[in-house]
């Protein structure tokens, strides 16, 4: 990723106050030319607040916020004509049809005439659009609104695109297809900043950036983030009472987390030689039948709801 | 600047025509208008229902009773027998008028002392009320007249005993026909205008706000002066046919004379459109949701309604009340309408009309793109 050009975006200490509620606290992080950088969080976490405050919508508290080399407090404007941003919404006007939808953006964005009928045409053919230009995007499914928002986003060709929750809502084929787009856009240089609450699109981002409570709690690739773990034992054991063993592992010396996964409980362990033997021993200490037990290799789930849960219970000193 | 602006006006245009509702509002609000004041909307008060109590039973109080039967105005729907009779009739709004007659009458008046009757009205409807009396006091003072007469002719005097009288001449400028409908009809230019252009500039906002397209335009590089230019141009274009179509149904339909400068009732027109922009454009600021914004905007025209002189006429208004009316545009145009579509006056006689509407729209349109430019960032 890091190709020697500058970075895309660069957040530098940034700090955003409602009142006295602090919705993003000393986040710093930087985004290379091309890189699609997950942002992963629970709602409430300030995942659309950090967003809102890259695209000019929102002016910072405290820190620095640098977009295409230009900061966004001094000249938002500028910073617009190079970004392209959707979200969760699909901010399209849904009495219009594809084709005014897009014209009316590209107007916006102030796409030069000649370059106009290409950029469109392009968008229909990204969206699988065409042969519906004339259709009215209230009837269009959600998935062809997701990319027809989507195109009209990066109608003005822009090199960061911004996508706050962008694939909520929408069904999982279409989810793939759009992941599909994404990595398209950025094989050409453009800077993807996705926000998702869902784990398996973690997975597609280069990086990503775990944020609870408006702190940045982990960056890095998903399979770093993944080998680390937190330098945890995880255990995947299959009780015939979920209540029985969770409540068995409550404040048991030793287990940093557990948590249910279907029919299975997760166990971390918070000492890095603790084994399966020491997991069973605990087990029938307290009287409560864990069925299989079996160490596993942490999933990102697992990375995330470890660091969320030890962060929240730190209040982010230990990040 | 101009394609962005452009842009946004085209839409607004695609989106005001394909939206059923806003069609609807577009239409149907004039017409109401037009035909609620054109047909339903009188200030004449006729056929009003009398009730006569006669217990004189004389010669006299049959032919003073014959004149209220015979009179276009008052209806005499019952004859009652005793006083409970007319109160009866009162609370169940069978009567509006009762007169009472009572014995002795004749006898009175034969005397030459002069005699009494009473009039009992239901004041619920007090302008109604007030015109009854009005009717009745005119054919009450006939009767008198002609009596005075009738019994100075038979002691003899004849002509010579006859009293000097004054007779008024009445001539109304303007609308010799005294004809509400001229009245009615192009004021409702000024409420229709109103209504509908406030209701359109803050939907047309508040409804982008409400969906979530308002974030995605400002995420874009658009500036707030050319967005508002966009949103409330549209709305100017559709003010000026809303006019139009007024003036040509008014004038070509209902026949209202328009006898002024059209170019005097445009430039007004551009001044109070110019300040309902400001209106719908503030009111939306203040919205986050179509709901929120429908009642709002009835909220804050009913009082522009009431204290405009569109029905009721301000100089009966309590004082305070009376300058409260300076700071309301409808106020000022319907002054102008009137003036050129009646009596044809021009900017030497309305020019404080025009300076009063270029100061409010000038106020108001600086406090609503502050205002939209606050609730944007």
């Amino acid at each position: 990723m890091s190709t020697g050009e500058p970075d895309a975006i660069v957040v530098d200490g940034l700090v955003k106050r409602f009142g006295a509620f602090v919705a993003v606290d000393h986040v710093s992080f930087a985004v290379a030319p091309g890189e699609i950088m997950g942002f992963l969080g629970p709602n409430g976490a300030g995942k659309s607040t950090i967003i809102r405050i890259l695209c000019g919508l929102f002016a910072p508290t405290e820190g620095h916020v640098r977009v295409s080399g230009i900061d966004v407090a001094t000249d938002p404007e500028g910073v617009r004509a190079r970004i392209g941003y959707m979200s969760q919404k699909f901010s399209l006007y849904r009495d219009l049809t594809v084709l005014e939808n897009l014209t009316f953006f590209a107007g916006i964005y102030g796409v030069r005439r000649r370059a106009r009928a290409e950029r469109i045409g392009y968008a229909v053919e990204m969206a699988g659009l065409g042969g519906r230009e004339g259709q009215r995007v209230a009837t269009l499914s959600g998935g062809w609104q997701q990319r027809l928002a989507l195109g009209c986003a990066i109608l003005h060709r822009p090199r960061i695109l911004f996508l706050d929750e962008p694939t909520s809502g929408v069904e999982p084929m279409a989810r793939r297809r759009f992941w599909d787009l994404i990595h398209a856009l950025a094989e050409d240089g453009v800077s993807v900043l996705v926000s998702t609450h869902y784990m398996d699109e973690a997975e597609y981002c280069d990086r990503v950036a775990l944020i609870n409570h408006g702190r940045l709690v982990a960056v890095d690739t998903p399979g770093a983030l993944k080998r680390a773990g937190g330098g945890r034992p995880l255990f995947v054991i299959e009780p015939a009472d979920l209540g029985a063993a969770l409540a068995a592992l409550a404040g048991a010396a030793g287990i940093a987390s557990a948590s249910v996964y279907g029919g299975t409980l997760h166990v971390a362990a918070a000492d890095p030689h603790y084994d399966a033997a020491d997991l069973a021993a605990l087990f029938a200490e307290r009287g409560v039948e864990p069925g299989r037990i079996e160490p596993t290799a942490p999933s990102l789930e697992d990375v995330f709801v470890d660091l969320v849960a030890s962060d929240t219970r730190t209040g982010g000193r230990a990040a | 600047m101009l394609g962005r602006i452009t842009a946004i006006m085209v839409k607004e245009f695609i989106e005001l025509w394909r939206d059923k509702s806003g069609r609807i509002r577009l239409v149907l609000i004039p017409v109401l208008q037009m035909l609620a004041f054109g047909y339903a909307a009188t200030f004449d008060v006729a056929h009003v229902s009398t009730i006569v109590l006669d217990t004189d039973a004389s010669q006299e109080s049959r032919d003073l009773v014959a004149r209220f039967t015979a009179s276009q105005r008052l209806d005499v729907v019952a004859i009652a027998t005793q006083e409970a009779d007319i109160v009866a009739a009162a609370n169940a709004g069978l009567a509006t008028v009762g007169l009472v007659i009572r014995a002795g009458f004749a006898r009175d008046l034969r005397s030459g002392h002069g005699a009494r009757i009473q009039v009992i009205v239901d004041g619920t409807n007090s302008n109604s009320a007030l015109i009854a009396l009005g009717y009745i006091g005119t054919i009450v003072a006939r009767y008198s007249q002609d009596e005075a007469d009738d019994f100075a002719g038979r002691l003899g005097g004849a002509a010579a005993a006859r009293p000097v009288t004054v007779t008024l001449e009445q001539r109304p400028w303007f609308n010799p026909g005294l004809n509400d409908r001229w009245f009615f009809i192009p004021g409702v230019i000024g409420t229709v205008t109103l209504v509908l252009i406030v209701n359109l500039t803050a939907f047309a906002v508040v409804r982008e706000r409400e969906v979530g397209t308002l974030e995605q335009l400002m995420v874009t590089p658009i500036r707030p002066a050319e967005l508002i230019a966009g949103k409330t141009l549209p709305f100017l274009v559709v003010g000026f046919v809303q006019v139009a179509l007024v003036v040509a149904v008014g004038t070509l339909w209902f026949g209202v004379p328009f006898v002024g400068n059209p170019l005097v009732l445009a430039g007004g027109t551009l001044l109070f459109l110019l300040s309902t922009l400001a209106l719908g454009l503030l009111i939306s600021t203040t919205c986050t949701t179509q709901q929120q914004a429908f009642a709002t905007n009835f909220i804050v025209l009913n009082p522009i309604f009431v204290l405009s002189g569109f029905a009721f006429p301000i100089a009966s208004m309590p004082k305070v009340l009376q300058w409260l009316t300076y700071l309301n545009p409808l106020r000022h145009f319907l002054v102008v309408i009137r003036g050129t579509f009646l009596k044809g006056v021009g900017l030497d006689v309305l020019w404080p009309q025009f300076l009063a509407m270029g100061a409010i729209a000038a106020v108001l349109l600086t406090a609503s793109i502050l205002r939209f430019r606050k609730a944007l960032e």
